[in-house]
């Protein structure tokens, strides 16, 4: 059960998130997850949610204007990856409170908390919505008690 | 700009993506990073001391930069800084940075391992969870050095809080994966195996994570798992839904460990422990009873996590393939599916079904699914709905169903996608080679393979039909007759021109009676595609013209012409120019009989495994494939080339073969269509192999057999009746050979006339490593049969049977004996009885030299010879042999010279009459 890499993108191709479990380069990167966006946003909208691709099997979904898009190794489940994509989604939902894409786009770094929150190295590490959410809010806490107030001017972003 | 429901708000950060979000142009995108990444690092640079709060606000920009595709090239110390902050939010956005982007940067590696050793330290379990978070994401050699054996001691220290201990597993999973030579296996692995039965169901997920992939490496060392599994799963499955409180999924009790569960069982066979097994037997039943349920919600959530964990269990299933039982239920699940409405389920069907159609419990009842697959490959929109379907008829086809599921195979084809068609096509070929009892079945369906998806016939699949048609002479015929009917289609395919002019330059004579077919009507068919082809297709007409020109002498006027005429001869490709010059000469001045030896028939090739199911391994990995040993047997390949590899030699240096782009016939090694044939060699139910055979007449040392995984060399040495052979088996892969053992196998005759004592051999080899087993021989009397060398490993889970025959041969026993040339004329004489003298007169094939000729019988052990000095002949020798068991074997060698050839005479006087046989074929050596 490993995730080798985890990516979110809209219908316009752009990228909100990405997680690598593999160490790949840079530029690889890039390539795998410019092909990879492409092949997803050409297939229609019933098709089927698992498809082979190069070596690896990928499990997408989509939710409203995003895709939510894992790539397993070959003798991964299916099923419980798209379950894994859902349940990412409904502690988004949960955090932001009814998520969209621009939460995810303007709160990038809580995105990326949750999900190492919910997801080790590739494989789930807590499956518990309400332990994942606890563990979140625990880390909001400790911030808002550290948090100084702050000057207006630059709470606007001109320093 | 969204309000921030929760969180800190770096509103300077909010401001910024908007700006970048409000950008027009990718232009104006870059224009406004590039004054922010001017801001931020004049920020860093300037004199004043940053606070943490605007470090991590200019580092959390960076990083949005970064994950924008923009390169970020500094930025990472101050990074660094904010991992020692003591505010959470500051080194948790640092840790995410570093996360995101590692920087080999050595100095920097030893500043951030610093600050997670302090956080892991700290026993601030918030803080140790990102610490370990970052050593999972980054999971750099450098932090396995510095931590692996941190922390097996955190995961099973007993006040640990369950959440470190969750993030301390994964994180030691995601070491073993990168670095598992420096995670070092200890006294904790025992109590890993024992968070199975921990009381939070988020420390036994995690930990089952772990435990899974640390099995699949060192199986042996946790074996204690699997008890503890079981029990885990069967508290599971048994579980009221309510039970698990959140680890409950849309009414399914804890899927996602279910899956890992059931997953780490795949790693060991079905537990010999017959209660443990009964208990396994129970979950894996309610698990298949609970889908026949209804469903507790209609959100799809519940019936696939509902279905992920059957889908698992199917997987246990298939993998232990020892209950008949679990197994057709399965399938009979699984073919419910079939026509579920949900694509997902089907497409996941199709692909559980291939495996199940491997084994020989439920074959059978996939097979009864023929129909719905068929409609699948018909009716899906989605093409990798298809692709599965496709998949699955391969794997259930069988002798049974073969033709309906080439027809079909063969009637998708026409609409398939271009992405597929490739693959499809090696399958038809490799299913109709396969099951073919009529082989003009099998001709049929390449050629329709070619006229429907010509572009996707490699190269494998056409040098296959034609291997095939010049091994099995009852097909000769019809494949003549049927390629040529093709070639009458207005448009045909290059490869059928390809095949076409082949077949009809080895076999047009077969249908040059009926006047339809005419030797110049066939001529004129094949030459009317001749302008449409491409050159290496052109240079194999021009080989077939000149086959046709000894088949129907009567042609050969129309073909010159054509070889003469300017496009041919002064053609600009060299190729083509140098077989038109060559053809045209050889037609001319070469006599009937030569150029029906140059040009005679092609001998059949030898029989190998398929080069095409060699192509679809490569192509798919060998996993999903069923066996397919016995496609090798359909060709019945004849290993006697020899005289045809000398008349090969002798024509000029464009034979028809080399249309094939190689050099020589079948015989010598690397040759004609040989070579598509990839060294692929499958692991087929007993290969033997005599081909280095001959090569031990007269040597005793070197490499007898050597397929893919192993290499079996000798040495030997023979004294008077005994000998001693050393056997060195090499493994040539990376995995060891198990219960290795040897038997050395003789008929019944041979048995009493030759003793091979075998000693013990290690009965495992290492990869690599090669072991050497000590054959002792007794020659008791004369012989004419070889013993064999039986060998049996297991390789990879396969059974390995090879057998070899043992060059021991009754030479070997010969010894010399000297005598004077009276003597050995006095002795012959007195050999007279007609069964005691053996003449063979052949041509030599080499010039005679007497010093090259005496060293070479020498040198074979043969025996002392003697020069007789000039006789009535140019060269005589007499050679006497005795074996230990007192009788004389004679040979006189003469060589005279008969018109400019040289033929030799080898006369053979013996004792006793069984010799006949080997001693003939020691004459030949001589020569």
């Amino acid at each position: 059960m490993l995730n080798i890499f985890m990516l979110l993108f809209s219908r316009q191709g752009k990228l909100r998130l990405q997680k690598w479990y593999v160490p790949l380069s840079d530029k690889e990167r890039k390539k795998i997850s410019r092909d990879l966006v492409q092949t997803i946003l050409a297939r229609k909208p019933k098709m089927c949610s698992f498809l082979e691709w190069r070596d690896l099997k990928i499990v997408y979904k989509r939710y409203a204007s995003l895709y939510f898009c894992c790539a397993v190794e070959d003798q991964d489940n299916e099923l419980i990856t798209l379950e894994i994509i859902h349940r990412y989604v409904e502690l988004l939902d949960k955090y932001f409170g009814s998520v969209c894409e621009l939460d995810i786009i303007f709160n990038f770094e809580k995105a990326y908390f949750i999900l190492d929150e919910f997801l080790l190295g590739g494989e789930a590490q807590e499956t518990s919505k309400k332990n994942v959410l606890k563990a979140i809010e625990q880390a909001d806490l400790l911030q808002e008690e550290a948090e100084a107030p702050r000057s207006v001017l630059e709470e606007i972003g001109l320093t | 700009m969204p309000a921030v429901s929760k969180g800190d708000g770096m509103r300077g950060l909010a401001v910024f993506i908007s700006d970048i979000r409000n950008c027009k142009s990718k232009e104006a995108e870059v224009k406004r990073i590039n004054k922010e990444l001017a801001n931020i690092r004049s920020k860093f640079k300037g004199d004043k001391a940053l606070d943490g709060y605007s470090k991590k606000k200019y580092v959390c920009k960076l990083l949005f930069i970064f994950l924008l595709g923009h390169d970020i090239d500094f930025g990472h110390m101050e990074a660094v800084n904010l991992l020692s902050s003591n505010k959470y939010t500051e080194k948790q956005i640092g840790y995410l940075f570093i996360s995101v982007l590692v920087n080999s940067n050595s100095e920097l590696i030893r500043l951030i391992n610093n600050a997670i050793k302090n956080d892991l330290a700290s026993r601030n379990p918030t803080f140790m969870n990102l610490a370990l978070h970052c050593i999972a994401n980054v999971g750099s050699r450098e932090m396995a050095e510095a931590f692996a054996s941190d922390i097996p001691r955190i995961l099973v220290a007993g006040d640990t809080m369950d959440s470190v201990k969750q993030s301390a597993a994964l994180c030691l999973l995601r070491l073993n994966r990168t670095s598992p030579d420096l995670v070092p296996m200890g006294e904790w692995t025992a109590r890993v195996v024992h968070l199975l039965n921990d009381q939070h169901l988020g420390v036994v997920t995690a930990a089952t994570s772990l435990i899974t992939t640390l099995a699949q490496k060192s199986p042996d060392d946790f074996k204690t798992s699997v008890s503890l599994a079981v029990a885990r799963l069967s508290r599971i499955v048994t579980s009221a839904s309510i039970d698990l409180q959140d680890y409950t999924y849309y009414f399914v009790a804890a899927p996602w460990l279910s899956v890992k569960l059931l997953r780490l069982l795949q790693c060991y066979p079905p537990p010999e422990d017959a209660s443990l097994r009964s208990r396994l037997t129970e979950c894996l039943e309610t698990i298949l009873n609970k889908a026949q349920e209804p469903p507790k919600s209609k959100k799809v959530q519940h019936s696939n996590a509902k279905n992920a964990v059957l889908f698992e269990a199917i997987a246990l299933i298939i993998h232990h393939d020892s209950e008949p039982n679990l197994l057709v239920r399965a399938c009979n699940q699984l073919g419910q599916f079939l026509q579920h409405r949900e694509t997902n389920l089907r497409y996941l069907a199709l692909e559980s079904m291939c495996t199940l159609a491997s084994s020989e419990f439920s074959h059978e009842a996939v097979k009864t699914h023929i129909e719905t697959v068929i409609s699948a490959l018909k009716t899906e929109r989605d093409v990798s709905v298809r692709q599965r379907a496709v998949d699955l008829l391969y794997a259930m086809c069988d002798r049974s169903n073969s033709k309906q599921i080439v027809a079909e195979m063969l009637s998708y084809l026409e609409t398939a996608d271009y992405s597929i068609r490739e693959e499809i096509v090696l399958k038809v070929a490799i299913l109709a080679e396969k099951y073919a009892v009529d082989y003009t079945w099998y001709v049929d369906t390449i050629l329709n393979l070619i006229r429907i998806a010509g572009d996707y016939v490699s190269e494998e699949v056409w040098y296959r039909v034609i291997q095939i048609v010049i091994n099995r002479d009852d097909v000769q015929g019809y494949a003549a007759k049927t390629v040529f009917e093709a070639l009458q289609a207005p448009a045909c395919h290059e490869n059928l021109v390809k095949v076409g002019g082949y077949i009809l330059g080895e076999f047009g004579n077969l249908i040059a009676g009926d006047p339809r077919s005419s030797p110049l009507v066939q001529f004129n068919l094949l030459h009317s595609k001749f302008h449409l082809c491409s050159v290496p297709t052109r240079a194999l007409l021009l080989s077939a013209y000149i086959k046709f020109i000894n088949l129907f002498p009567e042609v050969k006027g129309t073909i010159q012409d054509v070889l003469r005429s300017d496009s041919q001869l002064r053609n600009a490709d060299v190729e083509l120019q140098q077989r038109a010059v060559e053809y045209l000469r050889l037609s001319c001045i070469a006599s009937t009989d030569i150029l029906a030896t140059v040009l005679e028939e092609m001998p059949p090739f030898p029989e190998r495994e398929s080069s095409i199911l060699a192509k679809l391994k490569k192509k798919k990995g060998s996993s999903k494939l069923p066996d397919m040993d016995d496609s090798r047997k359909n060709v019945n390949g004849n290993t006697e080339h020899a005289e045809d590899a000398e008349v090969a030699s002798k024509v000029p240096s464009h034979t028809f073969t080399d249309n094939l782009n190689v050099n020589s016939a079948p015989s010598s090694g690397a040759s004609l269509l040989v070579d598509v044939f990839s060294d692929f060699s499958s692991a087929a139910p007993t290969e033997s192999s005599d081909e280095h055979f001959p090569r031990f007449v007269c040597k005793n040392n070197g490499v007898i057999y050597e397929n893919q995984l192993l290499q079996i060399g000798l040495k030997s040495e023979y004294r008077q009746n005994l000998g001693r052979m050393y056997v060195f088996y090499g493994n040539k892969t990376s995995t060891q050979f198990q219960s290795f053992s040897t038997s050395v196998s003789s008929n019944d005759v041979l048995c009493s006339q030759l003793n091979v004592q075998e000693k013990p051999v290690d009965p495992l080899i290492e990869a690599g490593a090669q072991v050497q087993q000590i054959l002792n021989i007794e020659c008791v009397s004369d012989f004419s049969d070889t013993p064999v060398l039986n060998i049996q490993f297991r390789y990879g889970g396969t059974l390995q049977n090879i057998a070899v025959k043992l060059p021991v041969m009754l030479n070997k026993f010969f010894q010399p004996t000297e005598m004077m040339s009276q003597d050995f004329f006095q002795r012959w004489k007195q050999l007279g009885a007609p069964q005691q003298e053996v003449q063979k007169i052949f041509k030599a094939k080499n010039q005679m030299d007497t010093d090259v000729t005496k060293a070479k019988v020498n040198s074979e052990a043969l025996g002392q010879c003697e020069h007789l000095g000039p006789s009535v002949t140019d060269l005589s020798y007499s050679i006497n042999m005795q074996s230990d068991f007192s009788f004389m074997i004679l040979l006189l060698l003469w060589c005279f010279y008969e018109s400019s050839q040289l033929t030799s005479l080898c006369s053979v006087a013996f004792t006793p009459p069984a010799l006949r046989f080997r001693c003939s074929s020691v004459g030949r050596c001589g020569s």
